[in-house]
Parts: C-alpha cells; structure tokens; sequence
C-alpha cells in the first residue's frame, strides 16, 4: 500500500488543495479523480459542479465523462448548459475551478487547441476549448492540473485557449476578467504558484523525493524557485487506499 | 405537427445533402441511430454541429458525410482523440474539414439566440484568448447602457436539429428528462426537427423536472429503441463506457475504421428502418 506513482502524487496533492464546502467547477480527466478523492477523504461537503449541468453531484463511481449518469442521479440539481454557463458561472457564484492543459506557459495561460504546425494544419489537433476560457475567467480562483514536462511546460503556448495571467501583471485587470486565476498549478513534481508581484510561476513546493534540478529539466522556461521552498508529505495509506478504491470503482463499472 | 414516421423515411425527408444539422445531447442522449442513417443515406457535404463531436462526429467525418464541423470540444471523453476528426484536420483524410471553434459557453448561448430569434448572444467569455482571431462568430461588442465590453457569439439556426429522447406520445408529444444540455434550443433553433425516442407510449406520464416539447414544434419522430447507444438514455440503459474505449482502436486505423464502416453501418438495417 506504501507504493505509489508520480501521478497518484499529483493526485492526492491536488485533492489536499480542495477545502472542504467549497463549490467547485470540475474539469474532466485528472481534476475529476482529485475532487472526487478530495470528497472522500478530507473534503466531504465539496461541492462539485460538472458542465453537464450537475450541481451537486455525490457520485458513488469515478465518472468516465462529465455526464455519467451517476453524475446526474446523485446531483442537487441538474440544470441545462446554458444555464450552467449564464447562471452559475458568469455571475462568479463559483468558487474555484479546476482545469487540465497540454501546455502552459510561465504567466499560467493554458492551450488545449493546436500543437505545432498552424492553425489549419495543426501537427496535432487536440479537443479545443470545452468550457475551459469561461473556468478560467470566472471562477473565484483557478486550480491547474498537469504533469510537468518539456513538452508541456513551454516559454510560449502555441493557442491560447484559457488565459491564466496573459502577458503579465495587470494583465487580467485590462482584458476585465473577474476572476482572481490560477492560484496553484500542481504537477507530478511539486506546485508552482504565481509570484505576486510578477505574476510569473513560481515553483514553491516540491513533492517529497523530487529534485529541484529534476523540476528545472521538466520545465521550457528558466524556472523561478521560492527561497524556501516547501515539501509535500508524501500520500497516506488513507489516501492511497482511498484513491485505490475511487480508480476501482471505474474498472468495476468497465468489467 | 409531428409526422410519426420510420428513421429511414424521417432522415430522407429532412436531412439534404449540403444541409447544416445539429445533433445534440450532452453526453447523454445522443442520436446516434440517426447518425448512422445519414451514413447508410450517403448524405454529403453536410456541416454539423456540435457541442462535443464525441464518438458520433467522428463516425459521420469519417464516412465522409461532413464538409464542415460547428463544436466546442472534440475529444472520446475520458478516452482520448477522436481519431477521424484528427486524420481530417491533420491530413485532409477522407476529405478536408473546415472548423469554426467556439466555447461550451458560447455554443450553448449560440443555441438560446437561434431558439429565441435574435441575431446574435451576449455573454462574458473568450477575452484574451486566441478563439476570437480564428473564428467570424466571435466579436467584441459595447453594451449600450453601461459601455462595458462584452462578447457578442451569432446564432445558431440549423436546417435540421436532431436530437434524442426518452418517449414521445402517438401525437408527437416528445418528452426527455435527466442530462438536458442544449437539446431544448436546438429544436427550437432549427428550421425542420428530427426527434429519435426509446419508445412511443399511448400517453406521456408527467415527471418532475422533464421537458416536454409539444408536437407542433417538432418536424419528424422516429422510435429507435437504443438509439442513443453507446451514449445512454437516462430510466432506460447506462453510458456503455466499455463501446466508447473500444472506438479508440477502431478510429486509430482507416482499415478498420473502414471495416466497422461496411459492417456496422452499410450492411445493418439500422434502429426502426
């Protein structure tokens, strides 16, 4: 039960950064597995909120997609996309956001549209947007999630699909968006957090046998490092156990 | 008035070649039978739109259908890519593919307008992002009271909408409950309809929270029991999580696709032909 990967690192971290009784808009993928832990561990009045319209989903399964069945059945209430968009999260009634990226840059703005190539011929094209631009604006504060690699940490992202803080500090003040943005960036190495003053990303927390120098390789940008920087204690058998359970739920729904 | 007619004749009748159709169904409720019989139709030329193109539009892309794709996010949710709308952007195959790229949000306000007949929406969204640049249906607008900048998206009023749902009564009377999304305006947004149900009952049991559209907005019904699978239909069966991991592999490769294509598609009868 002590051994653990790099992902489930990330994982329990991200879910560690969820307070309990907060709303929270739930991306797909890796967000959906921490809120979910998160909800079973330390945070059980979390409130989730998923794109299909679910306010207040308790799901007793780890969803595939953000409009399993069981997201709708367990919901407070279910609403329709429109809805959810006009209603709950561009008034800003929603605390935090919780968002995925395949590439981010230093100032946190976040692509999931296009790699390489142009526009129109992209080398790869990824899914685009989904609900992501208006998370990333709206929410109260934005939480990222995303494995840290030279290939995903980049000094320019190639679309800007979400805007963290656009080109730097008073940034987000001139294009009007609500939202304070992206407060932690957690990876599988450790958690980057804006500087205040320069808005750049700065590595503040390293997961608990992770190298500086390994988190410096894993970065496209000369990464900024906190003069004290902090480390996260290592998953639990509580959490691990949990997380265990939460994956198998899925497999036992497959099978 | 709702003409109550099989899937065969509902797709020849309102579906045209160069038409502009949504299918829509947030995950839930998808029409895929109807899908697949604009496939075995042969329909080309098409432009669909979607929020989620999901497992259906890469079928429909891959089979050569769609000449242009309307969508917000286009990924095999909790999967991965969408193999055939990857090959169509990244390499032209079968054919290539123009895209206009939006936000959940500003789809989903597109949709309201187009119901609501007004020429465009208004919302807080895309601001900063790289989506204005590439896409005509995203510009800036000044609200008239207040001077603030806002976003205005135009709407969406498709030839055909297509959607999915739980049980119609003989009248047409269509009536859908659970995961709701977009399926309301796009109905309402579209110039003809085409309603696929689980099943036609003598007469629709009222149930909190359901929505019914009356038969006189609505164009064509077609039962087709399952007809939202590997999707799911809230009350009848689940997300067949399992069908949406095993498309992976078949989309991956234009053999098999092309393989599923013949026998899934153009061999088989298809739902309430």
């Amino acid at each position: 039960m002590s051994e653990f990967t790099a992902d489930d690192f990330m994982t329990v971290a991200a879910s560690r950064a969820l307070r309990d009784g907060v709303t929270l808009f739930v991306g797909i993928g890796l967000p959906s597995t921490a809120a979910n832990l998160a909800r079973r561990t330390h945070a059980p009045n979390l409130v989730l909120i998923y794109e299909s319209g679910c306010i207040g989903s308790k799901p007793s399964t780890l969803p595939l997609s953000i409009g399993d069945g069981e997201l709708a059945v367990t919901a407070d209430s279910v609403v329709s996309v429109p809805e959810i968009f006009n209603y709950w999260l561009q008034p800003g009634r929603i605390e935090v956001g919780f968002l995925g990226a395949a590439q981010i840059d230093r100032y946190a703005n976040i692509n999931t549209t296009v790699i390489g190539g142009d526009y129109d011929k992209p080398r790869v094209r990824l899914p685009g947007a989904g609900g992501a631009p208006e998370i990333a604006s709206l929410c109260g504060e934005v939480i990222v999630v995303v494995r840290q690699s030279p290939r995903t940490f980049r000094e320019k992202v190639d679309f800007v699909t979400s805007v963290g803080y656009g080109d730097g500090p008073g940034a987000r003040e001139r294009l009007g968006l609500s939202g304070r943005g992206p407060v932690k960036v957690i990876t599988d190495l450790g958690v980057l957090e804006p500087d205040p003053q320069t808005c750049e990303l700065t590595m503040t927390t390293l997961h608990e046998g992770v190298e500086l120098e390994q988190a410096k390789e894993a970065t496209g940008w000369d990464l900024k490092v906190a003069e004290s920087i902090e480390r996260t204690p290592p998953p639990t058998a509580e959490e691990l156990s949990a997380l265990r359970d939460l994956l198998d739920t899925q497999k036992a729904r497959a099978a | 008035m709702a003409e109550i007619v099989s899937l065969r004749e509902a797709v020849a009748s309102v579906v045209n070649d160069g038409d502009s159709v949504a299918f829509e169904g947030f995950t839930h409720l998808i029409p895929f039978a109807a899908a697949h019989e604009v496939i075995r139709q042969r329909r080309r030329d098409l432009t669909v739109i979607r929020l989620t193109p999901d497992v259906i539009f890469d079928q429909l892309i891959g089979a050569g259908c769609v000449r242009k794709l309307v969508f917000s996010w286009g990924g095999n949710p909790g999967v991965g890519s969408l193999h055939r709308f990857r090959d169509a952007v990244e390499n032209d195959w079968p054919a290539p593919l123009e895209l206009e790229e939006h936000s959940h949000a500003g789809m989903a306000n597109r949709f309201a307008a187009g119901a609501a007949n007004l020429p465009f929406a208004v919302l807080r969204g895309y601001v900063g992002t790289d989506l204005p640049g590439r896409t005509a249906s995203i510009e800036s607008i000044t609200c008239p009271f207040t001077g603030e900048r806002l976003t205005a998206v135009s709407a969406l009023n498709p030839d055909v909408g297509v959607i999915h749902a739980q049980r119609a009564d003989r009248e047409g009377n269509v009536q859908l409950w659970g995961i709701v999304g977009v399926q309301k305006e796009t109905v309402l947004a579209s110039r003809r309809s085409l309603v696929t149900v689980e099943e036609i009952v003598d007469e629709l049991e009222p149930l909190p929270g359901a929505i019914v559209l009356p038969h006189w907005v609505v164009t064509c019904v077609s039962e087709a029991p399952r007809g939202a699978h590997p999707s799911y239909a809230q009350g009848y069966y689940d997300r067949d999580n399992d069908a949406y991991r095993a498309w992976d592999p078949i989309a991956r490769d234009r053999e098999r696709f092309g393989q599923w294509l013949e026998e899934e598609i153009y061999a088989a009868q298809g739902a309430g032909a």
